[in-house]
């Protein structure tokens, strides 16, 4: 991933050959430099699938078991700015990907204009993500000792509750709610952690861009920093459909 | 096309430069999933809402992959750490559900 430049050592003169001065000197060929450093980005995307993967089997375990709580939670979010935020999202993916494309051709401006885009964008989202938990936080749907079952055991007293039309929950199936909402913490959390570190790292690449580093025919870093990005984008693909979009109809 | 091939490094092979109208095209795919997912939860059908909205995640995540993360054009490395990568995590959640569907057989 580094860009930085080779230095190259007298000493190795000998067996040294011409290459451009982002290629590593362990490296053989430009090729096999960007073909390592593609697969390591793949193999760390692995062991994200393998993380978020748990999350979501433990996901389908629990909804297959407490299924009336997971739809009792699920009608309190919103499905507006969930909506919202998985437009922003794939709006930030596609601008990401101009980025990579404007880095190969080696259009600086165009680079910089689409990762403050990003950058932006993925702002947008986490600020969305903030009003919706603020509203979980002030309805005491947060796990822990302050935790309300309120809306689930007498959903009448609840604009969300009503509007969905649930029935009222037994106290120990609206208690199993506290399972969905620790999902859903657990789950956004978790998306919205890599968010603010790819957000981060957007920073330094517009930092980076501004001075000319990624458009002079080395590109790997923005294209697998672009790789990361999409993953972020897929798994909010599941994630929205499986934690906004249960039993939505009634 | 030719304009899709980069500027080529010495010793580089071709590297493929992915068009913007590709993205555009995947952007708006993604776009109509999204809503054909939030359109298809509002109506009731009973099994299927949950398999239906898996499916439509599945195809645009493949999209993604495909078009947005250029697997379509990487290298069959890339393609068999991609395809390695599903096939474990299918493989793990696999074997766990078929745990807890078969820890209590023959004691219901």
């Amino acid at each position: 991933m580094s860009d930085s430049p080779a230095i190259v050592h007298g000493a190795h003169a000998d067996a040294h050959h011409e290459h451009p001065p982002y290629q590593r000197h362990h490296f053989e060929t430009m090729e096999q430099q960007v073909d390592a450093t593609s697969f390591a980005m793949w193999l760390f995307l692995l062991t994200e699938i393998m993380f978020f993967g748990g999350l979501f089997t433990a996901y389908l375990i629990y909804r297959n078991w407490y299924y009336p709580a997971f739809v009792a939670g699920s009608h309190q979010l919103n499905i507006f700015w969930g909506s919202l935020n998985t437009l922003v999202l794939i709006s930030s993916s596609f601008t990401m990907a101009m980025g990579v494309w404007c880095a190969e051709m080696r259009k600086q401006a165009g680079l910089v204009l689409c990762l403050v885009l990003t950058f932006v964008l993925g702002i947008g989202f986490l600020g969305i993500k903030t009003i919706e938990y603020k509203e979980k936080i002030e309805k005491h749907h947060v796990p822990g000792f302050h935790y309300s079952v309120q809306s689930f055991v007498n959903p009448a007293t609840d604009k969300e509750a009503t509007e969905a039309k649930d029935k009222p929950l037994p106290l120990d199936m609206a208690r199993r709610t506290e399972v969905y909402f620790s999902l859903y913490f657990a789950m956004t959390g978790m998306h919205a952690l890599h968010m603010i570190i790819g957000i981060g790292i957007l920073g330094f690449m517009i930092f980076r861009a501004r001075a000319g580093a990624y458009t002079t025919g080395h590109v790997t870093f923005v294209e697998n920093f672009g790789l990361y990005w999409h993953f972020v984008d897929i798994i909010w693909i599941f994630l929205f459909p499986l934690l906004y979009l249960i039993s939505r109809y009634s | 096309m030719s304009e899709q091939h980069a500027v080529e490094q010495q010793g580089h092979k071709e590297h493929h430069i992915v068009s913007p109208v590709v993205y555009v095209v995947i952007f708006f795919s993604l776009l109509v999933g999204t809503a054909a997912t939030i359109g298809a939860s509002y109506l009731d059908l009973g099994v299927w809402n949950p398999v239906i909205a898996i499916a439509i995640a599945v195809c645009k995540a493949t999209l993604v992959v495909l078009f947005f993360m250029h697997v379509r054009y990487s290298s069959r490395l890339t393609m068999l750490t991609v395809g390695a990568g599903l096939f474990t995590f299918m493989a793990l959640i696999g074997m766990t559900l078929s745990d807890y569907i078969s820890r209590a057989w023959g004691r219901w």
